[in-house]
């Protein structure tokens, strides 16, 4: 069959010749190259000690973040939760009292707040869902750990520092 | 045979038992670095400072991991093979002289285990007992992987065990002496064989990837086509056992290569140095000398395991019986033919 | 010192070509025979012949021996597949091996024993001196042989070498 775009090209495959038989000319050369490598610098990021950089859009550990007074911006609504595909997010609500109108913004909030790591595929639906704009996955890469239930990520290891007074 | 004799021998083979296990030890370590820097990485770096300390770790985690003997194995047996593979392992290195004698005081000290007068063929012979841990090991673990890396490695040694033996002959043409105390003493200076004998060297060199099944000869273990060949089964120290013969047998035909083509503990310059520092010190130079360049032939292992692709099975053959043989034997010839010209002029 | 590890390893070598023979299994018959091959590489050294007893052990141990085992593991051989032997074919066996052991004895008689480890030469062993002999007195015969050798290695060639006169 004639090729349409005209850019077939038929590859022969000659016998080799003596000096491809030999092997030596073809190893030398590898050799070389392979040794080129010694003086080369290596690619590693040595890991926890040294960080790479990550793009500005780089979706890690999610943190839930505070308004500007300091109170959780988070109210409980569930969007999230809805919208993660990974099912990896749940919460309890809870009803703000008079006296914690310091600690949280709406009058509803969170009371526990867990998100799953080995669920979470870092999609960011999550992020795009929350009204309050009480979620953002900036945070870093999650840790490895040696339990399973040690990768459930709750209100205290998710929410954000408090502000410096 | 006095006791001065006899403590002085044990000493000799109790360092260089060490010696060798230690070599073989950081080779490991070295392995793993030089396969790192060849592709740009780093290599283990965290045990101790450049991850020094990794092969005590490693050694570490091979007694403390489950040993485990398959059910339907050959009990008995599949302890033996990881011992055997071992113990021919270790036993070359009792020919090999490691360095000039020394003299300290007035006594004279070999650093040679034993100068018997077939010390090549020795050599030879326990090369060619190597296979047995390995065909044991395979056979006992009662496993089709195991078994067919068993056959492999047994056709594999004994095929290029000839092309082996047929370059040293050659070497022996020149050399007129079995004994590797002759041999190497003959090379004094710079007259080493492998100026004599470049292609007998090459013929050897390769042969001697094949016997330690070291890449691109690495048929027996391979792990693509048959998940870890002889040692599938295997695990913990005896595990261990088998890996650490490989890195043994990688370092004496690393010596035996530098003692009989480059010269063992000769170099350039040598008399000068023996005539400065005197016979205490200069053999000992000599010594390190030789290290040297085993170091640099374990390094060319290395460098050549992460360069080339494995073999197959019939290029594996090929070059063996249709490549190399008939090179011995034409490099026989030749040598053969040169030395009778230089002896009639 | 010397009679004495004479004596060990000859209980030994007897001990093993035994177990050869009693061994079940045909693998284990054939380390064994590997290990008997072994003692008997101690006697050549025992009887100060370096180059037979390294010869012995590469050639016998470190190759024919491995060539029995390759074949062996190959055939995998073991109760199940052993076929089961009429009793004409042992009687058979019982008379030729009694016939065998008659001959070897007899023939043992008639050779006078003389002290195994009094060596005439104890340096006939060695290389140099073996050679001198292979290549002097018993050249013809050596020359021989191996011209033996040879024609059955072209034979092996020729056997092994593929018909190429069907696909022409």
């Amino acid at each position: 069959m004639d090729s349409l775009s005209n850019k077939k090209k038929v590859l022969e495959q000659k016998p080799l010749t003596l000096g491809e038989r030999l092997y030596l000319p073809a190893i030398t050369k590898g050799l070389s190259i392979t040794f080129s490598h010694l003086f080369k610098k290596a690619a590693t990021v040595r890991y926890p000690e040294v960080e790479r950089e990550f793009s500005t859009n780089y979706r890690g550990l999610h943190s839930l973040k505070r308004d500007e007074e300091g109170r959780e911006r988070c109210t409980a609504c569930g969007l999230c939760a809805l919208s993660c595909p990974a099912e990896a997010i749940t919460m309890i609500a809870a009803e703000r009292k008079a006296d914690e109108k310091h600690l949280y913004r709406e009058e509803k909030y969170a009371a526990t707040y867990e998100i799953n790591m080995l669920r979470c595929i870092f999609c960011g639906l999550c992020e795009e869902a929350c009204p309050k704009e009480a979620i953002y996955l900036d945070g870093p890469i999650v840790p490895a750990d040696y339990l399973r239930k040690d990768f459930i990520y709750g209100k205290e290891k998710l929410v954000e520092k408090p502000l410096e007074k | 045979m006095d006791a001065a004799f006899v403590i002085e021998k044990f000493i000799l083979v109790a360092v260089i038992f060490g010696v060798s296990l230690l070599i073989a030890m950081y080779s490991t370590y070295a392995e793993r670095k030089v396969a790192a820097f060849l592709q740009d990485r780093l290599g283990p770096d965290r045990a101790g400072p450049f991850g020094i300390l990794q092969p005590l770790a490693d050694g570490v985690k091979m007694f403390m991991k489950e040993e485990i003997v398959p059910a339907t194995s050959n009990r008995w047996l599949f302890m033996v093979g990881p011992g055997l593979a071992m113990l021919t392992a270790c036993i070359a290195s009792a020919v090999i002289p490691w360095g000039s004698p020394i003299a300290i005081g007035d006594r004279v000290i070999s650093l040679q285990v034993t100068d018997i007068n077939v010390g090549v063929l020795y050599i030879f012979g326990v090369v060619s007992l190597g296979v047995y841990g390995v065909m044991i090991g395979g056979w006992a673990s009662n496993n089709k992987y195991s078994l067919l890396s068993a056959i492999r490695a047994a056709s594999q040694n004994i095929s290029y065990e000839i092309a082996m033996g047929l370059s040293i002959i050659a070497l022996l043409l020149l050399t007129n002496t079995l004994s590797l105390k002759e041999i190497v003493a003959q090379q004094h200076g710079w007259h080493w064989n492998v100026l004599y004998q470049p292609v007998g060297f090459l013929i050897f060199m390769v042969c001697a990837f094949a016997e330690t099944n070291r890449a691109p000869f690495d048929l027996p273990e391979c792990e693509t086509e048959l998940i870890g060949g002889y040692h599938t089964e295997y695990s913990s120290m005896k595990l261990g056992f088998y890996l650490f013969a490989e890195y043994i047998n990688m370092f004496i035909s690393s010596a035996v290569m530098a003692t009989l083509y480059w010269g063992g503990y000769n170099y350039p310059g040598m008399d000068y140095v023996a005539a400065t520092l005197g016979t205490t010190w200069a053999p000992l130079i000599g010594t390190a000398v030789f290290f040297l360049k085993i170091f640099a032939f374990i390094f060319f292992f290395m460098w050549v395991r992460w360069t080339i692709p494995r073999f197959r099975y019939d290029q594996l053959m090929n070059l063996g019986w249709k490549g190399l043989i008939p090179l011995a034997i034409a490099n026989i010839i030749v040598t053969g033919v040169v030395i009778a010209i230089v002896e009639k002029f | 010192m010397s009679t004495q590890v004479f004596y060990l390893v000859a209980t030994l070598s007897i001990l093993f070509s035994l177990m050869v023979i009693f061994a079940k299994n045909p693998i284990h018959s054939v380390l064994y025979l590997i290990l008997t091959f072994f003692t008997f590489t101690v006697h050549y050294v025992l009887l100060n012949a370096q180059f037979l007893a390294v010869v012995n052990f590469i050639v016998y141990m470190g190759a024919i021996m491995v060539l029995f085992l390759f074949v062996l593991m190959l055939l995998n051989l073991n109760k199940e597949t052993e076929p089961a032997k009429s009793p004409v074919v042992k009687i058979a066996a019982a008379i030729a091996g009694g016939c065998l052991i008659v001959t070897l004895i007899g023939s043992l008689k008639a050779v006078s024993i003389n002290s195994p480890l009094s060596l005439q030469d104890p340096g006939l062993g060695l290389v140099e001196n073996l050679g001198k002999e292979l290549f002097g007195p018993f050249l013809l015969p050596f020359e021989l042989s191996s011209l033996l050798l040879l024609a059955a290695m072209v034979g092996a060639v020729v056997l092994a070498k593929k018909d190429h006169t069907e696909e022409a």
